[in-house]
């Protein structure tokens, strides 16, 4: 049971709260991108390339112009006058805005049409006539990487292969030296597929440029809206967009998870129409598009090596990755981390000896390497440290529980330094596991299993003890495009004692309205009901990074608890010359200041707010507001100990769920039901990645599944009943000791999963199978076995 | 050549011009400014423009404008008074049945036909009964938690604590 300070009327931290933001969504009065219309607004349509790789001999635009409706059409040599037709990604690569010359992708942009409705745009651009001389593309990131394969991206002078970059951490020598003289070794590869975040609110924007005042109001489904104002200025700079005239809108978002981090390119082309035309250009995908076009994730070809021995100790892991990053490295990562924070990847386990390596390819499909509910690769690396954890445990005959608990690192050993130089801050790994074990009922499962399989069912329990990483980040270290990755709270209380305050971050779903007044009202002893929150805005927000990689609580939750800490000491002060006392006499009780030894001559926080504005001491400043930017000393480590049961048909391949067990660690909780709904939906973007979803290409680089009838996005049905739970160990270099959470689930469930079915398939030697591991597969590897 | 539809909309009937090949998803939102009604595909695959046509949950995607000349259309503003929840609302909100708002219009809509067409459903009718429409955010257990709770309280039966099972 969570202890809580605060009473319900109150509702700080670790109340259920239901979610404020909740009525008007109930009543579809929520204000999504495509909800808004603005007079005179034009319409835009996008015509794609139905190629992988292409010259463009030829765009004829003169059909599409006769189109009643149609108002212009753009190509990329339009743009290529204002210079505009190539854009920086966030790595630093460069992006076609529209082409010139050569289409890199299937389904990438080729001409943008302009109408005055949207039915005329799409008649537009279906008439818009492109001749194209199609090129044999390069697929396979491994052919990619020959020597003789064609050099794809011939726009960059002097570029002789499709080699992005090389990374690695550790210590390869001593790594070579541990598995050289090691007992046990085991090797495995694994592929975790292409996925797309698939939030079912697609991406678009009314970009609204006034020719008058010079002036752009980009509205727009971004999940950084600032950087986004910035990325603008320095874009566009040179055609007289300066940022003090820019402002972008983040409405309402229908879901993000990170596929609204980056700049699209249709994004770029609404505000160039709008910037020439002087009016509105609404710009919004269809679902096709935004699963062909628009950021993939992951896509990593790993080799996963542990060494260790016989009785169980594991002595040295290393990984070798290969990265397909499409045309262009579009990532969204921390521009110092090119393969994002991959190096967690020795995972919740006492390891003083990592080697890590990777190389980032071009290939001719589209750019990304975002988020799917976790950007910075974290989901790769747990899912090959789990998965090759589990195989080291199959090899050696241990049970993977007991081979867990025999290595994992320690409660007490924390703040503890992982060999690729991360200082994971606290966890309780051991609690976490034998919670989820007594849930679930681990010993009698594995009596079960022994009785079923002497009949020949297949039945398996599979095991992810992960260690996440969040929070990004100290500024050191953390940068995109330069700009640190700090994040912002603004509070202002009204006389009467009631708060509006502004972030940095974005809410796509996560319930930021309900969660950050919950921190103020913490701290200040407001009722959060009594306090809004607003985010999105850049005319009125404090700047701040955005919401992804599960950062807004470690950063802007953060900076809300500072901010709300420098009120209070305002509060004190106000306090004592109200009541005629020292400040040292004052004790702070839940919005309430009292005198030491007299609790009867206390002042409540509104009395003492309203004398902010009517009665303040002489020389101190009016008002009650504050702002805090808080740069985290550090990332938050949650952690999570997930296991799964499933029982498989042996003649169909058929994978049922049976149960799953979640128990996470996030530190202190600021809303349990909302932190439940989190990983519910995080679980629930698991299993579709290990059993549903992989965007797949034919060598011709065409995409096989680009619409929601063949990405199988689980339904009700293929979701199991989540069982859910909690162990809390406080992040100790957090102002409320909170640590992310969104993305955990996500991270975590797919090796359990995995786990779950090799070892139901165990028996007859099967030892891995990649995600996502449909029926299909399954039957194939029995049948492969004899066994069907 | 525009064609001249009679439809009732939430209650009041409206004459309205549109093109043959309107689908009534765009009519719903682009003319009549419906907005809760949300598109979230091109395929009929994830019920996000779910409403009531003639009382029964359709995809509004998949169906001209002109189709439902002479019916009658219920949307997410038209099923209860602003500033009140109707049971389904309510069970939506107590049990934290949403994330990001926009799957839940076509989700309650859906659910509004399904309870009346099966007042007490299982937890297995639930999920098969809203498996035409996607949700991304949720993982669907509080949305079958908030069907179950709306049953409970339009049968005049005591709703089940909707605190979380989160410990």
């Amino acid at each position: 049971m969570i202890q809580c300070k605060t009473s319900k009327e109150i509702s700080g931290m670790g109340h259920s709260m239901k979610r404020k933001e909740d009525v008007r969504f109930l009543h579809g009065k929520g204000h999504y991108i495509d909800d808004l219309k603005l007079p005179g607004m034009l319409y835009m349509d996008i015509a794609r390339s139905p190629y992988a790789y292409a010259k463009i001999k030829n765009i004829d635009i003169s059909e599409a112009m006769k189109v009643p409706g149609v108002v212009a059409v753009v190509t990329g040599k339009d743009l290529e006058k204002y210079n505009l037709h190539w854009m920086p990604t966030l790595m630093s690569d460069t992006q076609m805005v529209l082409p010139t010359d050569t289409v890199m992708y299937q389904a990438q942009e080729v001409a943008a049409v302009i109408a005055t409705s949207r039915y005329a745009a799409r008649d537009g651009r279906e008439a818009v006539k492109v001749e194209y001389e199609v090129m044999k593309p390069v697929i396979d990131p491994f052919k990619a990487m020959h020597a003789d394969a064609p050099v794809l991206r011939t726009d960059k002078p002097g570029k002789k292969d499709n080699h992005i970059w090389h990374w690695e951490v550790g210590d390869k020598a001593k790594t070579e030296k541990v598995f050289k003289d090691a007992e046990v070794v085991v090797k495995q590869d694994m592929y975790i597929p292409r996925i797309h975040v698939s939030s079912i609110e697609t991406c678009g924007c009314v970009a609204d440029y006034d020719k008058v005042n010079n002036h752009l109001t980009m509205y727009m489904t971004t999940q950084a809206p600032h950087a986004i104002r910035t990325v603008i200025a320095l874009v566009a700079g040179h055609v007289g967009l300066s940022e003090e005239k820019i402002r972008v809108v983040s409405p309402d978002i229908g879901g993000g998870f990170g596929g609204k981090v980056p700049v699209y390119p249709g994004y770029v082309i609404a505000i160039a129409v709008s910037f020439l035309t002087g009016k509105p250009v609404k710009w919004i995908e269809d679902r096709s598009e935004n699963l062909q076009a628009d950021s993939f994730a992951r896509d990593y070809h790993i080799t996963a090596e542990l060494a260790g021995t016989r009785a169980g100790k594991i002595q040295a892991t290393r990984f070798k990755v290969l990265a397909d990053h499409g045309y262009t490295d579009a990532s969204a990562n921390p521009s110092k981390f090119h393969t994002g924070l991959f190096s967690i990847a020795t995972g919740s386990y006492d390891y003083d000896t990592a080697y890590m390596e990777a190389d980032a390819v071009y290939t001719n499909k589209p750019p990304g390497g975002v988020a799917y509910r976790c950007s910075f690769r974290v989901t790769e690396a747990v899912h090959a440290i789990e998965r090759i954890t589990d195989r080291f445990a199959f090899e050696i005959g241990m049970d993977p529980a007991r081979l867990r608990m025999k290595n994992f690192i320690k409660k007490e050993d924390f703040p503890w330094k992982s060999p690729t130089g991360w200082i994971y801050d606290s966890g309780d790994y051991h609690a976490g596991l034998k919670k989820a074990m007594e849930a679930i009922g681990y010993d009698a499962l594995r009596k079960e299993q022994i009785e079923k399989r002497k009949k020949g069912e297949l039945m398996g329990i599979g095991i992810s003890t992960f260690t996440e990483i969040v929070g990004a980040g100290p500024s050191k270290d953390f940068d995109i495009l330069g700009i640190k990755m700090f994040d912002s709270a603004e509070i202002r209380v009204h006389p009467t004692g009631k708060a509006i305050a502004r972030f940095g971050t974005k809410s796509q779903g996560q319930g930021h309205e309900t969660t950050y007044a919950q921190i103020i009202a913490e701290e200040l002893g407001i009722p959060a009901a009594n306090i809004q929150i607003e985010e999105g805005d850049t005319d009125t927000a404090p700047y701040g990074l955005g919401t992804y990689a599960s950062r807004s609580t470690p950063t802007a939750g953060a900076a809300a608890a500072v901010a709300a800490r420098k009120l209070r000491d305002k509060a004190r002060k106000i306090a004592a010359y109200l009541l005629e006392v020292s400040e040292d006499d004052l004790v702070w009780e839940t919005g309430k200041f009292y005198v030491k030894g007299a609790p009867e001559k206390s002042k409540t926080i509104q009395e003492i707010v309203f004398a902010a504005y009517t009665n303040h001491p002489q020389g101190m400043q009016a008002g009650f507001e504050a702002t805090h930017y808080y740069d985290p000393p550090n990332l938050t480590f949650p952690s999570g100990a997930y296991i799964c049961v499933v029982d498989i048909d042996k003649e169909t391949g058929a994978i049922h769920v049976r149960r799953f067990v979640a128990i996470d660690d996030c530190g202190h909780i600021i809303n349990p039901m909302i932190v439940q709904g989190q990983v519910h939906g995080g679980l629930t973007q698991g299993i579709a990645p290990a059993m549903y979803e992989e965007l797949i290409y034919d060598e011709d680089g065409n995409i096989l599944n680009g619409t929601l009838m063949d990405y199988l996005v689980p339904t009700a049905v293929e979701s199991p009943k989540w069982e859910t739970g909690h162990v809390v160990t406080p992040s100790p270099h957090h102002p409320i000791g909170a640590k992310g959470v969104g993305e955990s689930p996500t991270v975590g469930s797919p090796p359990a999963i995995v786990n779950a079915i090799v070892d139901a398939l165990s028996p007859y030697g099967i030892k891995h199978m990649d995600i996502p591991v449909t029926p299909f597969k399954v039957w194939k590897a029995l049948k492969e076995k004899g066994v069907v | 050549m525009n064609k001249v539809i009679t439809v009732t909309v939430n209650g009041v009937q409206q004459v309205l011009e549109v093109e043959p090949r309107t689908l009534l998803v765009h009519m719903i939102r682009e003319i009549l400014n419906l907005t809760g009604t949300h598109i979230g595909c091109d395929t009929s695959s994830c019920g996000a423009c779910t409403i009531l046509l003639d009382g029964k949950s359709v995809k509004s995607c998949t169906i001209l404008a002109v189709q439902a000349n002479g019916k009658s259309i219920t949307t997410i503003e038209g099923i209860s008074t602003e500033g009140e929840l109707n049971p389904i609302q309510e069970g939506f909100k107590e049990n934290h049945g949403l994330h990001c708002g926009f799957c839940t219009p076509g989700m309650i809509m859906r659910i509004t036909e399904l309870l009346k067409d099966n007042p007490d459903p299982t937890e297995e009718e639930i999920r098969w009964g809203i498996s035409g429409n996607l949700c991304r955010c949720t993982g669907y257990n509080n949305i079958v938690k908030a069907v179950l709770y709306a049953s409970a309280k339009m049968r005049g039966v005591p709703t089940a604590s909707t605190e979380p099972e989160f410990v």
